[in-house]
């Protein structure tokens, strides 16, 4: 009876024990809203593991398999493998952090996409290990502090450069590759049901704040999320086999000051270091590279998802 | 109708009687031939199956325990350093209880790398909580092959299948093997439990606390142990379908008056065999340890029951801790009723010959025993000086 | 049980001629087993590859150490230490090589039966492949299976003109070969 009357499929119940403003858990709530109840999901180790599946008691709605860290791409391709010798029309999507996308599941994640399973990979892209306690990963932003690249007096935050991960997927050419944002919730679903259309391997990369690990409030979330796209810092974009055919345009462009000074991750850059204004400008000309790259430079009003923080602070349920 | 196959063909073609829906293999010597004869089997279309090539062995591992949850039949196959990079993900599969069939074509583990047979594999994840069947010659390959996908189905269990890799893998000899008529009665269609179907959806690998831990690991050791029922039963059941005995647990050769016997796991039972009618002398029970996990304390008893004397010959060690059979060995036998001195030796190490030479060696080393284990075919020569000066 | 052990270069069929002749024997009913010294596969290195034929099952898996016969593919290796090595005093050699028999003989200190196998194959095959016109001269100076279990064996493995090509090889060296002038060898080694 309460199934009936939700507006959308829900795969991820609530109750689960995401921390407060969880951009994963919200992010995982709205793939499965667009995907769907005939899917298999392979999940990587991590937070949305762990805050999901606490036995006796599991959030999902759906078939849900968790393996170990790195191996959910391959786990999904088995899967899908199953599925096509059985002769069954179930979509196969695997979920997995930045930790299990861009460092220790890239391996499985790259071998699944050049085989060409018909799978989606979703990549909730937190930006750190935060399952453990908030250590650098290959994804998080150059000059952030972690536990494992805290600022320091020798140092400022994290040494090296956020991967580009979107590029290296774009070279296996595989039929659709995505970014999203949660701040975004009708372009995130909008490119779920697209990646789960296409035959073949899709990714999707979603740009998913994590308030403890950021050091923000927990209500800031999509507001903080929405300032890494308007900044330019995350592009949301879209690849058909490697090429670019689509971007979503900035309206009104922020300097990425915006999007930093609210983080304590990058407090150090505006504690009156000399050395913090190279930061700056250095962040400030990726985010300026990135509009220049992907043309995000938008003259239109910004039609395409302005309801999406609302939709999440009236709760998320929403009329479809 | 015996036909003259290599090892490793011989494992394919049992391999595909078994249908599985889902093969998925990283290349690895002595591995090798057996993913190549299911590839080529595919490719001649005579075995259907998804036939996955795989990027890495940790890869192979996770293809099929996702093919196995999602509802297909799945086989992998490895050796070596890809037993060690699967070794997270056996254990997992282990835990989650899934059934799954793998073989490993042994070999030594590096360093020093080495591509030749011993069994340091397949002991390294012994406690993987995965059923290990060890076989003496391919026909043993064979019939355990197929055995070993009912017992992992009944009993919702992983089972490595140990085929020493080269002398078992790369050895043509006169086989049978069964019709697929033969197999599809012993064998019923793959129906697993837990499978994943968007229907009935179940969350399988979730997250247990220290509320459950215990439990959930004791329920998989009991489960382990009851498996031996199945692996009986599989033996039982197959000798009746296809005319040939094997043995479940330990294969006994020798009279009961023999007061010594020697104990081994593979192939090296069958060259000890041929020893000991070559050199003659008093009676040995020369016995082949079939199954590893569970393992199988009392028809250990019961085999070296009147033994005084029980030569443990290993092909793999426990750096620091002596052999890693002989352990089991002597602490299954502690409290049976006039347990045989246990002896222990290793023998035919990262490939090393195991000639018939070895057989009297062995006898007369337990003449003197040994407080700590060696190899009986230490070669002195090859020993580097430094050693010594140390 | 009579053991031969088989010498050649990695890429000249080595294993292919053991697993061919323990099968010809296997197609016949009877047991064999066959199996290469398991090296690192790189064309051109020194390799070994062992049969053993019997009249019961065979459980022994070690390597051979005192063949009856040896086949050696190319006569260069009849110069290193391990390829003589163990050959029983009543066994015997056959030898990929264009000299004279006699000499080899003398040099290797074996009853030595010569064929320029590489440049027969070269002339029938189109290949200096040497491994069927050796078993071939084994078989008929051994009489230890029919040639006509040879030339099954190796229609298991190949077809067509190859294997048209490869059969015409076996009739041309079994009828220049004596027949069965080493059953006594036979008899004598097989312990």
């Amino acid at each position: 009876m309460l199934r009936t009357q939700q507006p959308r499929f829900q795969g991820l119940d609530p109750g689960h024990r995401a921390c407060q403003g969880c951009g994963q858990a919200l992010a995982a709530r709205l793939t499965l809203e667009a995907a769907g109840p005939d899917i298999l999901l392979a999940n990587a180790t991590g937070c949305l593991e762990v805050f999901t599946t606490a036995w006796p008691e599991s959030a999902w709605r759906v078939p849900y398999l968790h393996s170990v860290f790195a191996n959910a791409a391959a786990v999904a391709a088995g899967m899908e493998a199953a599925l096509k010798a059985q002769g069954k029309d179930v979509k196969v999507i695997a979920l997995a952090g930045d930790g299990g996308t861009f460092d220790i599941g890239f391996q499985a994640l790259s071998g699944m996409l050049e085989r060409g399973h018909d799978v989606l990979f979703v990549c909730y892209d937190n930006e750190a290990y935060m399952n453990t306690g908030v250590q650098r990963s290959g994804s998080t932003p150059h000059a952030a502090s972690t536990t494992t690249s805290p600022a320091g007096v020798a140092r400022m935050g994290k040494r090296h450069l956020k991967k580009d991960i979107l590029a290296i997927i774009a070279a296996h050419h595989i039929p659709y590759a995505a970014t999203a944002s949660v701040a975004y919730p009708a372009d995130l679903r909008k490119k779920v049901r697209r990646a789960l259309q296409v035959a073949g391997p899709s990714f999707l990369q979603v740009h998913s704040p994590c308030p403890l690990g950021w050091g923000h409030g927990s209500e800031l979330s999509i507001e903080i999320a929405r300032l890494a796209v308007q900044t330019g810092l995350f592009p949301l974009i879209e690849l058909e086999r490697g090429a670019l055919v689509g971007a979503m345009p900035i309206r009104q462009i922020h300097p990425v000051t915006d999007y930093l000074k609210p983080q304590s991750r990058f407090r150090h850059l505006f504690a009156g270091d000399p050395r913090a204004r190279e930061e700056l400008a250095h962040l400030q000309a990726l985010a300026d590279h990135n509009i220049e790259a992907y043309g995000l430079r938008g003259e239109m009003p910004d039609g395409l998802d302005s309801e999406g923080a609302d939709t999440v602070r009236r709760g998320g349920l929403r009329s479809a | 109708m015996r036909q003259a196959l290599e090892g490793s063909q011989a494992i394919a073609r049992a391999v595909a009687l078994c249908r599985p829906q889902v093969v998925a293999a990283y290349p690895i010597t002595p591995q090798t031939h057996i993913v190549e004869n299911i590839a080529k089997l595919v490719a001649d279309a005579q075995f259907q199956c998804e036939f996955v090539s795989v990027e890495s062995e940790f890869s192979a591992a996770s293809v099929v325990l996702g093919a196995a949850c999602a509802g297909s039949r799945a086989y992998t196959a490895s050796a070596s350093q890809g037993i060690m990079l699967m070794s997270e993900v056996l254990y997992n599969i282990a835990g989650l209880r899934v059934p799954l069939v793998l073989t490993c074509a042994n070999r030594a583990v590096s360093a020093p790398i080495n591509i030749w047979n011993d069994q340091q594999d397949s002991m390294a994840v012994r406690d993987a909580g995965w059923l290990q069947l060890y076989c003496a010659d391919n026909q043993e390959a064979v019939d355990t092959t197929i055995q070993a996908f009912r017992i992992a189905e009944r009993c919702e269990l992983p089972v490595m299948v140990c085929v020493d890799g080269f002398t078992l893998t790369h050895t043509l000899e006169p086989l049978e093997l069964p019709s697929q008529e033969a197999v599809d009665a012993f064998l019923p269609p793959y129906a697993f439990s837990r499978a994943l179907d968007p229907r009935a959806p179940l969350s399988l690998g979730t997250l247990v606390g220290p509320d459950y831990f215990t439990e959930s690991r004791y329920l998989h050791h009991q489960a382990v142990l009851a498996a031996e029922n199945e692996i009986i039963a599989a033996a039982r059941d197959w000798s009746s379908i296809s005319g040939r005995t094997s043995a479940p647990l330990i294969r006994i050769d020798g009279s009961d008056e023999a007061t010594v016997g020697i104990l081994t796991l593979g192939s090296v039972f069958g060259t000890l065999l041929d020893a000991r009618d070559h050199y003659g002398g008093a009676p040995v029970k020369i016995l082949h340890l079939r199954a590893f996990r569970p393992f199988p304390v009392e028809a250990l008893r019961a085999a070296t029951k009147g033994l005084s004397d029980l030569i443990v010959l290993e092909r793999a060690i426990s750096p620091g801790a002596d052999g890693i059979v002989a352990a089991e060995v002597r602490s299954a036998l502690m409290d049976a009723d006039a347990p045989p001195r246990v002896h222990n030796f290793a023998a035919g190490l990262g490939g090393r010959d195991v000639p018939l030479t070895i057989y009297p060696r062995l006898l007369e080393a337990i003449g003197k025993p040994q407080p700590r284990m060696i190899p009986i075919d230490l070669d002195r020569d090859q020993w580097p000086a430094a050693a010594d000066a140390q | 049980m009579i053991e031969i052990r088989i010498h050649g270069r990695g890429g000249q069929g080595n294993v292919v001629a053991a697993y061919v002749l323990a099968t010809a024997a296997i197609e016949q009913g009877r047991y064999a087993q066959a199996f290469p010294a398991f090296g690192a596969e790189r064309r051109g290195a020194p390799i070994a590859a062992f049969v053993r034929l019997a009249e019961e099952p065979i459980r022994r898996r070690c390597q051979i150490a005192h063949p009856a016969f040896v086949i050696i593919q190319d006569e260069a290796l009849a110069a290193l230490p391990d390829t003589l090595d163990g050959l029983r005093s009543e066994g015997a050699v056959v030898v990929n090589s264009g000299r004279d028999a006699g000499a080899l003989s003398a040099a290797m200190g074996h009853t030595v039966y010569a064929l320029p196998a590489t440049r027969l194959s070269a002339e029938a095959l189109g290949r200096p492949m040497p491994n069927t016109a050796l078993l071939a001269a084994f078989i008929t100076l051994t009489a230890l299976v029919p040639l006509t279990g040879l030339k099954n064996a190796l229609a298991q493995r190949f077809k067509g003109d190859v294997l048209a090509r490869n059969l015409a090889l076996i009739d041309q060296v079994a009828a220049a070969t004596p027949a069965g002038v080493w059953k006594e060898r036979v008899n004598a080694t097989g312990a």
